[in-house]
């Protein structure tokens, strides 16, 4: 780090300075031509990979490939830093004592001292064009993802697939008939005709005995025969909603809830998704089921409040 | 199976009616009727050693059953008696049941409560027992029944076969093949990461000696 750092300085003075003649008589070291070109491939690499990053993020976000291409990007620049310092730069350490510096000139004489140890290096415009365009590049990469705070966020987060008369359909596309749910049963669902990986799209249905229901009094009518629905998306940090109690005897055991495997988020079922135990900030959106004339379940509107978990503006 | 109804009614007035009642229509508050529950319920719980319950508001745990086969058969036959699902016939060798299948129904429907190797754990009010003990008859039974506050799960989600090749898979989990090695007891990915962290703490421990050393001045 320390030998990457100085040998930046000598870079950046070696380009600010006019080129000094040297003092005759002292021996020149001659520059690694196969050092040099390894740092320049090793550093046009980064950047490809931090490039790579970047295309990746607008192309197909998938964490992996964002993953392995900027976890790439840092490791061919720190095996560009590892040669540079070790091959590129030379490597002698001498100490020198000094008294305090109060010249200006011994100021220079100490410059054109640290400028001295950029020798031995061939093509210094190309290193730093190279190195900036590696450190820009690489910049850019890790500032695009800032673009997923956008505006665009909001739209993505907000939109739901639900509506009034929308069918309700299991993993395989197939309807779901209301009679073939029995009390004590969870069934995951999802829009039909939706993407099912879209935040707002999957539901469990639960069917309860309809004297168990204790819904606020704005959903009556939302569980027809004891069918609730609810958002799967854990409303505190976006897990899926998947294991369910109902208690074959109430009065000996919890009441029926559906519990978030990551940090036991408790929703009770009966009392329109209302948070009873975890860390969760507010109650599971419920969304409003309807049975149609082939006693199919389908969506009678959109959720009682913005499913996943809370962001800006989302709280309650 | 031949149990005998009247020897199970004489066995039930003695070891269950202080709770589920004289008539088996269960007392409010304490125990439920035991009329419609059929010989799957009572299969289950008698054989998985969960019934009798000393404390009606504990949750019932696997033990050692409290009767012998014979016994548990007149039981059932009393029970079943009463009305309700029949024990369902497994099986779990014959047909074409395809133990991958079995895993990925188990992963989908239980595997969030038992875990992937059916370890059990834990949820908010209640454990998840172990499947470690579990015939694949009292897999099949336990789906369709629901007992304590599990979910139940009708035809419709999974059907016969569909169970069967679960309950395959459980047989399975006790003893996965694991050609990765130790297998940490099957309990999942925290003692695995553990493991993960001590060998990756002594890589770093490695590195940063290679980086201290320093010539001597
Ligand atoms: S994500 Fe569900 S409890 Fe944390």
């Amino acid at each position: 780090m320390k030998r990457w750092l100085i040998a930046a300085l000598v870079l950046l003075l070696g380009k600010l300075r006019p080129p000094r003649a040297l003092p005759p008589g002292r021996p020149v070291r001659e520059p690694d031509r196969r050092a040099e070109n390894l740092t320049f491939l090793l550093l046009l690499c980064a950047m490809a990979a931090a490039a790579a990053f970047i295309a990746f993020y607008f192309a197909n976000p998938d964490t992996q490939f964002l993953g392995a291409t900027l976890g790439l990007a840092f490791v061919l620049l720190a095996a560009a830093c590892l040669v540079a310092g070790k091959r590129v730069v030379p490597q002698i350490e001498g100490v020198k004592e000094r008294p305090e510096l109060e010249h200006p000139f011994e100021q220079d004489e100490v410059v054109a001292v640290i400028a001295e140890g950029g020798e031995g290096v061939s093509r210094k415009r190309f290193f730093l064009l190279a190195g900036g365009g590696a450190a820009g590049l690489m910049g850019a990469a890790l500032l695009t993802p800032a673009l997923s705070c956008g505006p665009e966020a909001n739209r993505v987060l907000s939109r739901s697939p639900w509506n009034r008369g929308r069918l309700l359909v299991t993993e395989l596309d197939e309807p779901i008939v209301a009679a073939g749910i029995v009390v004590g049963e969870l069934v995951t669902a999802f829009p039909s005709g939706a993407d099912k990986e879209d935040i707002a799209s999957p539901v469990i249905v639960v069917r309860v005995r309809p004297d168990e229901l204790d819904l606020p009094d704005d959903r009556r009518g939302w569980a027809p025969e004891g069918l609730i629905g609810y958002s799967k998306i854990c409303t505190h940090a976006g897990c899926a909603v998947s294991e369910y109690r109902y208690p074959s005897y109430g009065p000996t055991a919890p009441g029926p809830a559906v519990v978030c495997p990551c940090h036991y988020s408790t929703f009770s079922v009966t009392e329109g998704g209302k948070r009873i135990f975890g860390p969760a900030g507010r109650a599971l959106p419920q969304l409003p089921l309807a049975i149609n004339g082939d006693g199919q379940l389908v969506a009678d509107g959109d959720f009682s409040g913005r499913p996943g978990p809370g962001w800006w503006g989302v709280r309650k | 199976m031949s149990g005998n109804p009247q020897r199970g009614r004489d066995l039930y007035l003695t070891g269950c009616q202080s709770c589920h009642g004289f008539d088996a229509r269960g007392i409010q508050g304490t125990a439920p009727t035991l009329h419609g529950v059929g010989a799957a319920s009572a299969d289950f719980y008698l054989t998985t050693g969960r019934m009798p319950l000393d404390d009606p508001h504990s949750q019932p745990d696997r033990t050692e059953p409290a009767y012998d086969r014979q016994s548990i058969d007149d039981l059932v036959a009393y029970i079943g008696s009463l009305g309700g699902p029949e024990i369902p016939q497994v099986d779990v060798v014959g047909g074409r049941l395809n133990l991958g299948e079995g895993q990925r129904l188990f992963t989908n429907s239980c595997a969030a409560c038992h875990q992937i190797a059916g370890r059990g754990g834990v949820m908010s009010g209640a454990f998840v027992p172990t499947l470690l003990e579990a015939t694949p008859r009292q897999v099949v039974e336990a789906a369709r029944i629901g007992p304590y506050v599990m979910p139940r799960f009708s035809e419709t989600q999974l059907n016969d076969r569909e169970l069967a090749a679960i309950a395959r898979y459980v047989q399975y989990a006790k003893h996965p093949q694991n050609p990765g090695g130790w297998a940490l007891f099957d309990v999942g990915p925290v003692p695995e990461g553990m493991v993960a962290w001590l060998i990756g703490l002594l890589a770093l421990l490695l590195v940063i000696r290679m980086l201290g050393r320093n010539e001597a001045p």
